[in-house]
């Protein structure tokens, strides 16, 4: 489970990422690259806990 | 910025907060090496970065001042800081105890807990303008504004403050864990929203870009920058905040740690905020000394992703930041619960963040902060590598007995006192304040023990 969590968040991630560098190369529409982030921001904060530890 | 240095009274956690950290509790340099990054990309990047822009820095001052003023942070960090942290291993308040005595302690908690509770406010302004979006008809704040912008703004401010301090009252466990799994990906949102506005300059010649318009006034120089960099911080690494962290580290090295927070949060990050004002200037006409708030901007470049970011960033900061406010207050009222405390903090907070001025100066406010609190670190330093050799007692409060240490508290507000005369009516630069505010505190220091310093009954 953890390690699904993990590469499902280091997906995410590079869900966050990608979406923007392909946008500066023009090869994603602004639309497409802000609902791509989005989706991610929420699979990061689903899995993240899942792997990370916390800080307290 | 970042949160605000770790530095807690004893009644916080029963950590080892009256003793030396013992070896099985000492922590690696991972730890650390996560901790800053996290800690140092906060919502109030967002502001900052834009702010150099607004002050006409140069490219070259953006791109190499900050390279210089971060890595000097950095060393401050390595060989100070981290230095002594696991030399001694005591948290700042406590070795402030030893040396001042507990009663200077809280006035030094006064000092510490309104500074916070400002640092705080700043980073619900940022926050609220994340509500802009939604809500067009309510004006945002840009930097030339003081005052509040409307009701809407009031309410937004305290709604935001209020759950920050409601959380807080809670304690920071959870936001503490939520800092840290959101740091990566804050990080990326930053790093997003560059990305974005390069594609819309259709230009990655950074030079260029960051070069401010023919005409432009320039209110920050190269060194300004430099020092800005350097002593943002200057609470956490000069005035040894950071103690009640790295006593943690096995190591000194462990002081290199710092360099993730520098170096992403206080160099990408901020020059990736600055282009999201780059692009505004250039494409929408914005007044660079005006500026954008930073919700438009981030919501316009990347959409939500980037007003949950800010929101978060302004959050998972400003939470401990009232949470160590709030304690701060309460070690100096005896009988006062931890709830009123942060309640006390959360309201300050509160009404700090409704007035954007804050945050909008906070290239000056983070320089002033820095010379309050940076000079008690210079006494630290003092009592570390020169005591003995000076022929002055070292941990002469504890040694002697006194609650009340008078050559501290001289020391440490005659150069406080100069240093704000000359900001207030000689108009210097407040990052170039707590470096000599600090040396001029361990010179006197070191006089004034001399002089009438409490003297050890075998000294």
């Amino acid at each position: 489970m953890q390690s699904f969590a993990k590469y499902l968040g280091l997906l995410a991630l590079a869900a966050t990422i990608v979406p923007p560098a392909l946008f500066m190369f023009k090869l994603m529409p602004l639309d497409a690259m802000k609902w791509t982030m989005f989706a991610a921001t929420f699979v990061w904060f689903a899995t993240a806990p899942v792997w990370m530890k916390g800080s307290d | 910025m970042t949160t605000p240095p770790a530095v807690v009274p004893a009644v916080e956690s029963g950590e080892f907060e009256r003793e030396r950290v013992p070896d099985r509790a000492l922590k690696g340099p991972t730890a650390f090496w996560g901790m800053y990054a996290g800690e140092h990309t906060a919502g109030t990047e967002f502001m900052l970065g834009p702010l150099f822009i607004a002050w006409g820095a140069t490219a070259n001052s953006i791109i190499f001042g900050l390279l210089i003023g971060n890595l000097l942070a950095v060393l401050t960090w390595r060989f100070l800081t981290a230095r002594i942290a696991t030399a001694q291993r005591l948290t700042l308040y406590y070795k402030m105890e030893k040396i001042a005595g507990g009663k200077l302690v809280v006035l030094y908690n006064l000092a510490n807990g309104i500074l916070f509770c400002f640092l705080a406010g700043a980073m619900v302004t940022v926050s609220a303008t994340a509500v802009g979006p939604f809500f067009p008809s309510m004006a945002m704040p840009t930097f030339d504004t003081m005052l509040p912008t409307g009701p809407g703004w009031i309410v937004a401010c305290a709604l935001i403050g209020g759950a920050m301090t409601l959380v807080a009252l809670k304690g920071y466990g959870f936001v503490a864990k939520v800092g840290h799994w959101s740091a990566p990906w804050m990080f990326l949102v930053f790093v997003a929203c560059a990305f974005v506005t390069l594609g819309r300059l259709e230009s990655f010649d950074l030079m260029t870009l960051l070069t401010p318009p023919p005409g432009t006034l320039t209110k920050i120089s190269f060194w300004g920058v430099v020092f800005f960099a350097w002593f943002c911080n200057a609470a956490m690494h000069l005035g040894m905040a950071d103690l009640s962290v790295l006593r943690f580290a096995k190591k000194a090295s462990s002081g290199w740690a710092s360099a993730a927070g520098m170096f992403l949060g206080h160099y990408v990050a901020w020059i990736c905020a600055a282009l999201l004002l780059v692009y505004w200037v250039r494409f929408h006409g914005v007044d660079p000394t005006v500026g954008k708030d930073p919700g438009t901007m981030v919501n316009d470049a990347v959409g939500w992703a980037g007003l949950i970011c800010i929101i978060i960033a302004g959050w998972t900061t400003a939470n401990p930041t009232i949470y160590r406010a709030g304690l701060a207050f309460q070690g100096m009222v005896p009988g006062m619960t931890r709830s009123t405390g942060t309640l006390i903090a959360g309201s300050l907070c509160i009404g700090a963040g409704i007035f954007p001025a804050f945050a909008m100066n906070l290239l000056s406010f983070v320089g002033l902060y820095g010379t309050v609190l940076a000079p008690i670190g210079a006494i630290i330093v003092v009592d570390f590598y020169f005591a003995e050799r000076l022929g002055i007692p070292t941990d002469p409060a504890e040694r002697a007995g006194a609650g009340f240490n008078v050559a501290v508290l001289l020391a440490w507000l005659i150069p406080v006192a100069v240093a704000m005369y000359g900001y207030k009516f000689h108009g210097v630069f407040a990052s170039f304040l707590p470096l000599p505010c600090a040396i001029a505190c361990a010179v006197l220091y070191v006089v004034f023990s001399k002089a009438f310093g409490p003297k050890p009954a075998t000294a």
